[in-house]
């Protein structure tokens, strides 16, 4: 009922992934300057940019959540932060990789894309803290979503500040002369983002899917709970009180006071 | 720095794409084993029904 084409989603980034990947392996040219190793490039870049996305869209939900107070878009922005920070952490694993690789360090601290990318993972990272340490649902939808649509105002700014400071070692790729990509590095490029576009989507659908079945159920069994509750209320006073120990049966007449 | 040999680089190479699909493989377990758990539940409220049905 609620995953409703997830399984043609997720064939369709499974194709589109694959496909990708025999790019990256047959097709995209050896980089002239790094080698082989310039292949991380192909997942590292896509799945940071996907992870910055679903930052913004989450806080594009979250306002649509304090607007409407619909909480399925309080919902829908929880999981896109969640994926988004799942993301993150491959972002800055397979980062460390390339940058030890390339510059032979695992962590390059003067590096404002490297530093500015960690501060939007750590305000991230303070979400589920934010959010789950209030009780009361209303109020914790209503708190998240504000924290959601602030930090996912501040992630364009944060990357548009990046992208005007002076770069040190780390390379940018979207630029207006395309990052000076030969072609085939760049549709290898492009079919890499659309398929991690596609496996954030489908996991994003997989997570709702998840979500809503949970609180479907939780919602049957109080349903439940109360007809049973119900029940027994009726049933209660048909049934003859229990005699208590020492005392007169239900049927005896109390006895005239002298 | 120069360039690193395929040999060398390759193993770079692997070891993202292998964090990168340990990461995925991971979080699809966890989400895998919730909806699991709803499965069960589920099964454990229609378990009374199923009884008189049969």
């Amino acid at each position: 009922m609620f995953g409703r084409g997830l399984a043609t989603l997720a064939a369709v980034a499974a194709l589109v992934f694959s496909g990708a990947l025999a790019m990256v392996l047959f097709y995209a040219p050896i980089d002239a300057d790094q080698g082989f190793v310039q292949k991380i490039f192909y997942l590292h870049v896509p799945m940071a940019l996907v992870a910055l996305a679903g930052f913004v869209a989450a806080g594009v939900m979250a306002a649509i959540h304090l607007r409407t107070g619909e909480r399925a878009w309080d919902l829908r922005s929880y999981v896109a932060i969640h994926l988004s920070t799942i993301l993150g952490v491959g972002v800055l694993a397979t980062g460390s990789i390339w940058a030890r690789a390339s510059w032979g360090h695992w962590w390059v601290w003067g590096e404002p894309m490297l530093v500015a990318f960690l501060i939007v993972f750590l305000l991230y990272a303070v979400y589920p803290m934010l959010r789950f340490s209030i009780e009361d649902p209303e109020r914790q939808a209503r708190y998240a979503s504000v924290f959601a649509v602030m930090a996912g105002a501040f992630v364009p700014v944060n990357f548009a500040a990046v992208r005007s400071a002076e770069p040190l070692t780390h390379p940018q790729v979207l630029s207006t002369t395309g990052g000076n990509m030969p072609p085939e590095m760049l549709a290898t490029f492009l079919v890499s983002l659309a398929g991690m576009t596609l496996l954030y989507l489908t996991l994003w659908k997989l997570e709702m899917t998840a979500k809503r079945s949970s609180e479907a159920l939780r919602r049957l069994q109080r349903g439940l709970a109360r007809d049973t509750d119900e029940a027994s209320a009726r049933v209660a006073p048909a049934t003859p009180p229990v005699p208590a120990i020492g005392g007169p049966s239900p049927g005896t007449p109390a006895r005239e006071a002298d | 720095m120069p360039a690193l040999p395929l040999g060398e680089a390759g193993v770079y190479v692997a070891a993202a794409f292998v964090v990168f699909v340990l990461l995925i493989l991971v979080y699809v377990a966890i989400i895998g084993a919730k909806i699991a758990r709803v499965e069960r539940e589920l099964a454990s409220l229609n378990a009374p029904d199923d009884r008189r049905e049969g």
